[in-house]
């Protein structure tokens, strides 16, 4: 048995937060990256979300992958995913109903999010659940930064707000500075993820 | 004259000199001076008389007739806002005064942006942006802040152009691209009755206006439904509120025949253009929706708007526009189709040039697949049946 926080653990927890980032090198779960993404309220709490959800499937996976017959164990990953998936979506109506309302979809969306499924395939079917734990919240708070980076440069050019607190001052306005209006669409959102993605190539090529 | 100084200077700029890394710099604006006396020295190649930078100098040139009159209608529309009588001159350099620091922001960013990564990168500075600087201020109205546009600029030569590879990499037309980013992002700034006048009054030349007033184009007010009260000769000649370059079917007809003359642009494309918006717009006076943007005379869609600007100088971007000779009329066609299409089917923008040319720059490269694939195909058939 290998201590908690061996070398092989750290590196499940922490090589997803971003030289294997999912966002910026497997490329996965971009869809639910654009649409949610216009504000960082809801950008943190979808992260959130899709952290504890990745988490726990992940270990509930690892938990009974041995008896898991092959053949069907897509089924038998969505099975427990879905679960989570409606427990976070009720837990957010009934705390957070407003973020859950500009979620929409989103939320039940999580279970098509390929981070999800590409973690249990990879990782949890052929790991012990506390590896499977740290490789979850690494890789969902690898998704989780990236949305808020995206939701805060957008936030900010498009509403010039943060976190719904006004930063640019009244004198920009006065001075003749205009919100970005295409900062709220997602093709912007799209082009920033491409900046990101740009700057951290460029930044893994160096090392 | 300038050529011995060049000459002079060359040995400080060439590698191991004093400005060694600077050498693009230097190298672009000999080469934008003077045809290069190299020539490549591998690989068969066939050099027409005049290289891109030549082809680009004819573009701009066909180009000042629009940007001229724009200059002379700035001025026009001021005064005619203001009532007050003023002479021809007057009027002119008034608009020339507005005019220029769009064309100083437009250029000194772009070439800026330009220069820097050409250095960056070690490569020759593309020229590709000499049309793109001064199509970018011809084609946003009047009232449209200076940074908006420097934002615009940079915008377009990075995203549009630079991650494409550069000059004759891009896919979408980068000043095009530059409007549609204003068009998205600052809707108030773009369209709406307050933005094509010019307020403000300098050197004495033009007049302060209170900001109530207030001009729509002729588009737009068809598109709300009330009556113009231009006449069709205004719409020909121009006198009319719009974007700085687009307004005046004269001036751009006047540089449509240098682009035709010199063979730099396609007279397929042009002509297909017309005939599309021509055909489209017959379409909808005969059974189109009972509106009043569909009601518009066809010949009149023609003249108003971006169309014919678009039509001569953006259509017919050799980079972005079909290849194949048969494609063209169809790349062509659907662009001005699809434009008068917008405009009368659209209730959102009154204006749909911009939308269409930049929907074809995405169809263009299918476009010329379908016909190169079908020439094959038709060879090959040839080939088995001999």
């Amino acid at each position: 048995m290998s201590s908690l926080f061996s070398k092989e653990n750290k590196q499940a927890l922490l090589q997803p937060l971003g030289f294997d980032n999912p966002i910026l090198v497997q490329v996965l779960g971009i869809c639910s990256a654009l649409a949610v993404t216009s504000q960082v309220e809801p950008s943190i709490v979808m992260g959130l979300s899709v952290t504890v959800i990745t988490a726990f499937s992940n270990v509930i996976i690892s938990l009974i992958r041995n008896t898991i017959p092959a053949r069907i164990r897509i089924i038998i990953q969505l099975v427990v995913v879905a679960a989570l998936v409606t427990i976070v979506s009720m837990i957010l109506k009934a705390f957070a109903y407003d973020v859950s309302v500009s979620l929409s979809v989103y939320v039940g969306l999580i279970i098509t999010n390929c981070i999800l499924m590409g973690r249990l395939e990879a990782f949890a079917m052929s790991n012990g659940p506390w590896a499977s734990f740290l490789d979850g919240v690494g890789n969902g708070v690898g998704y989780a930064w990236i949305l808020i980076v995206v939701g805060a440069v957008r936030e900010l050019f498009g509403n010039g707000t943060l976190l719904g607190f006004t930063v640019i001052p009244q004198a920009a306005y006065d001075a003749g500075y205009v919100n970005n209006g295409m900062m709220s669409m997602p093709a912007m959102a799209m082009i920033i993820l491409g900046c990101i993605i740009w700057a951290h190539r460029a930044w893994s090529d160096a090392k | 004259m300038l050529k011995k100084q060049l000459d002079k200077i060359r040995p400080h700029f060439e590698e191991g000199g004093k400005f060694g890394a600077f050498r693009s710099t230097f190298d672009a604006l000999e080469t934008f001076l003077y045809v290069p006396n190299t020539t490549s020295k591998v690989g068969a190649s066939i050099h027409d008389a005049i290289d891109s930078k030549r082809i680009m100098s004819f573009v701009i040139i066909a180009l000042l007739p629009a940007l001229l009159f724009g200059m002379y209608n700035i001025g026009y529309q001021n005064y005619m806002a203001a009532g007050v009588q003023a002479s021809f001159f007057e009027m002119f350099f008034y608009g020339l005064i507005v005019m220029l620091p769009k064309l100083v922001v437009s250029y000194g960013v772009g070439l800026g942006i330009e220069f820097v990564v050409a250095q960056w990168k070690g490569e020759e500075v593309h020229e590709g942006y000499l049309v793109s600087g001064i199509l970018i201020p011809m084609i946003v109205p009047v009232d449209c802040p200076l940074w908006m546009l420097a934002l615009a600029v940079a915008f377009a030569v990075v995203f549009a152009k630079e991650v494409y590879g550069g000059t004759g990499m891009n896919i979408f037309n980068p000043a095009l691209v530059a409007r549609a980013f204003l068009f998205f992002a600052y809707p108030g700034k773009m369209t709406g009755d307050a933005v094509w006048l010019s307020k403000e009054s300098f050197f004495g030349l033009g007049n302060s206006l209170p900001d109530a007033i207030t001009m729509a184009t002729p588009l737009a007010e068809a598109s709300a439904g009330r009556i113009n009260q231009y006449d069709f000769m205004d719409f020909v000649i121009g006198t009319i509120p719009g974007s700085i370059g687009e307004t005046s079917f004269v001036a751009i007809a006047i540089g449509a025949v240098i682009l035709l003359w010199t063979g730099i642009a396609s007279w397929r494309i042009m002509a297909s253009v017309f005939v599309g918006g021509a055909l489209v717009g017959f379409l909808f006076n005969a059974v189109g929706p009972d509106t009043n943007v569909a009601n518009l005379p066809w010949y009149t869609h023609l003249v108003l708007g971006g169309f014919a600007f678009g039509a001569v100088f953006m259509a017919t971007d050799p980079v972005t526009s079909a290849r194949t000779e048969k494609g063209k009329f169809i790349y062509g066609f659907l662009i001005g189709a699809l434009a008068i299409a917008i405009r009368v089917l659209n209730p959102g923008y009154p204006e749909g040039m911009m939308l269409a040319i930049l929907f074809m720059n995405m169809f263009a490269p299918l476009i010329d697949y379908c016909f190169v694939q079908s020439n094959i195909n038709r060879r090959m058939a040839r080939a088995k049946k001999a």
